[in-house]
């Protein structure tokens, strides 16, 4: 017997959070203007006391205008997709559940397109649009997935397959009407890419919506467990599953939106990382959860790390890089052995 | 995690409700349509009976007679259309559902595992209708799932995996689970589909001690003849949707009425201590002869 303690949960997630923080530093240093590790230590530590000294100009600008924002935001995304993909995971009892799987990114991303097309003047709305396309599309999945009043999983994630590419075919129409300049950048975006700076407006939105969402969805995170071996175990266990259900649903569908309208649809994530955690520290979903959101946030700043320095100066968008990077290592860990 | 009413109960005693009522089923019944206008298609008709505390109640019947729709009933998950469920009183469909889960626990058919979990954590989820939030494990909690997994003889298995355990040794688990809930109702559904036969009446004798020595009341969904003879004290007869009959099995048991419902040429005698031995009459080729 090896139940969850406080103690196991915080020194998961400290380990976890010194992990990323070493990622984050190497990300500020590497790039196409390499920065010295110890002179950015004192120049972070210099203006954090409040220092006389201003830093000079240019690395100013590439550290916290340039490096820093991208960083911050890579976090907010592997942490949204990584928990929205552990949370359809449990919820559908199915190992390859993934807001991608489902269909749910391609509505974020149609919903995100459909805003940026009639409001191209409120960028603050995609986020908006990128809800409702998501919302729409796990409803209308979930409609798919019921047999004679009950929910199939195969059959839900067939209907996600099938909406996935329905909606994928309506947003390369909507693309081919696009100009020549905003196409390319529309296909960047939708391999899934950090490059494209976002407002501080879009910034807090996306910070306030994962901390909802994560915060939501780790409520249930007990109830999940049970979840998993069915939904008239998990009522007999006193889980009050019609709430878990919408909670979650709703909660998993805002983070995949908030992800897809900041950075396009960046696949793997939400599979992969999971499973590297489960695989790591167990299926403890109260546990999964907190290690899933740290555990996507190092992925998409190494792997957007990797998109900006490995053809420097060209840059790759990150989902080609998760997409590359997905599937040996999801095979390594696989080798490796379940706990 | 624990409500404060564990803590004056030995471990693995079922919790003192107050109330010693046992569990009535009074002309319950119940319709499954695939809309709210159409045809029923299947309907289980008023269905009568009591469980009392120490007792092993067996559902007997053939496929789709209506027994698992008589222990979802049970249960509280669906509503009698007609008629009532009680257990100390209270009726099972209309309780809150944490408060259901202390006091009835349920083992299925089958209960899947799709991620990797340790029996011993497995058991612990039986404590979940007594926790609030993160539902962290405390001493106590551990120390019930603990003395479950001893009273099925399962304590050395608390650190394995669970899909390497044995057909017999994960339905140990299960009832463990089952245990550390400190229902006052156990409810098993054909507990004994994929068990051999001597992992069947292992099965079959730790319930029967169980329910001796903690008062649990039991009832089992089944269509196992002979192991129902052997070890049931009431028997509830169904097919078709229709309760046939309600009684000790050698009240049940009567060749004609077990020849009707399960189609088959039986034999049934007299065994020891009252209870009815039932065997398969072979079907003679007619061209034999």
């Amino acid at each position: 017997m090896r139940p969850l303690t406080l103690k196991r949960l915080l020194w998961t997630c400290g380990l976890l959070a010194v992990v990323l923080l070493g990622c984050v530093v190497l990300a500020l240093k590497l790039g196409a203007v390499p920065i010295s590790v110890t002179d950015l230590m004192w120049d972070l530590g210099r203006v954090a006391v409040g220092g006389s000294d201003p830093l000079p100009s240019e690395y100013s600008m590439i550290v916290f205008d340039l490096r820093l924002p991208r960083i911050l935001l890579g976090i907010l995304v592997g942490a949204s997709l990584s928990v929205a993909g552990a949370s359809f995971q449990a919820l559908l009892r199915n190992p390859l559940a993934d807001p991608f799987v489902l269909g749910v990114s391609s509505g974020a991303a149609l919903g995100s397109i459909l805003a940026m097309i009639v409001v191209p003047q409120l960028a603050l709305l995609t986020p908006l649009g990128a809800f409702l396309g998501a919302i729409a599309t796990i409803a209308a999945v979930y409609f798919l997935g019921r047999r004679e009043g009950q929910l199939d999983s195969s059959t839900l994630l067939l209907g996600g397959i099938i909406s996935a590419s329905f909606l994928s075919a309506i947003i390369m129409f909507l693309m081919t009407t696009l100009a020549g300049r905003d196409l390319r950048g529309m296909v960047f975006w939708l391999m899934g890419d950090l490059s494209t700076p976002v407002s501080a407006g879009l910034r807090w939105i996306l910070t306030v919506g994962l901390f909802a969402g994560v915060g939501a969805i780790y409520t249930t995170a007990a109830d999940l467990n049970l979840l998993l071996s069915g939904e008239r175990e998990a009522i007999h266990l006193g889980v009050d599953v019609t709430r878990v259900k919408l909670v979650v649903y709703v909660s998993a569908s805002l983070l995949t939106a908030l992800a897809v309208s900041a950075s396009g649809a960046i696949g793997y994530v939400g599979l992969l990382v999971p499973h590297a955690m489960r695989l790591l520290f167990g299926s403890d979903y109260r546990l999964l959860i907190p290690a899933s959101a740290l555990g996507g946030a190092i992925v998409i700043v190494l792997a957007d790390t990797l998109a900006r320095t490995i053809v420097a100066p060209t840059e790759l968008p990150v989902g080609a890089m998760t997409a590359m990077a997905g599937a040996p290592v999801f095979i390594y860990l696989l080798r490796r052995g379940t706990r | 995690m624990s409500a404060p009413e564990t803590s004056e109960q030995k471990l693995g005693e079922p919790p003192k409700h107050g109330r010693t009522e046992p569990l009535n089923v009074e002309q319950a019944s119940f319709a499954y349509s695939a809309s709210a206008r159409s045809t029923p298609t299947f309907t289980l008709a008023a269905t009568t009976f009591q469980a009392h505390e120490r007792e092993l109640v067996a559902i007997l019947g053939p496929n789709a007679s209506g027994k698992s729709t008589l222990l979802q009933l049970i249960a509280g998950t669906i509503a009698p259309l007609s008629g009532r469920v009680e257990l100390d009183g209270q009726e099972t469909s209309r309780l809150d559902p944490r408060i259901r889960a202390q006091r009835i626990a349920v083992v299925q058919q089958e209960s899947p595992v799709v991620f990797p979990a340790l029996a011993g954590d497995y058991v612990l989820q039986g404590r979940h209708p007594y926790g609030q939030g993160l539902r962290l494990a405390s001493k106590e909690d551990i120390a019930i799932a603990e003395n479950a997994l001893a009273q099925v003889g399962a304590q050395h298995l608390a650190g394995r995996r669970m899909a390497e355990l044995s057909g017999g040794e994960k339905q140990r688990v299960i009832l463990a689970r089952a245990l550390a809930q400190q229902p006052r109702l156990i409810l098993l559904d054909e507990p004994t589909l994929h068990l051999d036969i001597g992992a069947q009446v292992e099965l079959l004798e730790c319930l029967r001690e169980l329910a001796e020595e903690h008062r649990y009341a039991v009832v089992i969904v089944t269509h196992e003849l002979a192991l129902t003879a052997e070890f049931a004290d009431q028997v509830v007869l169904l097919q078709h949707g229709r309760c046939l009959r309600v009684g000790s099995p050698a009240a049940v048991y009567q060749r004609e009425l077990l020849e009707q419902v399960f189609e088959a040429p039986l034999d049934v005698e007299p065994g020891p201590a009252g209870r009815p031995r039932v065997n398969l009459r072979a079907r003679r080729r007619q061209d034999a002869t």
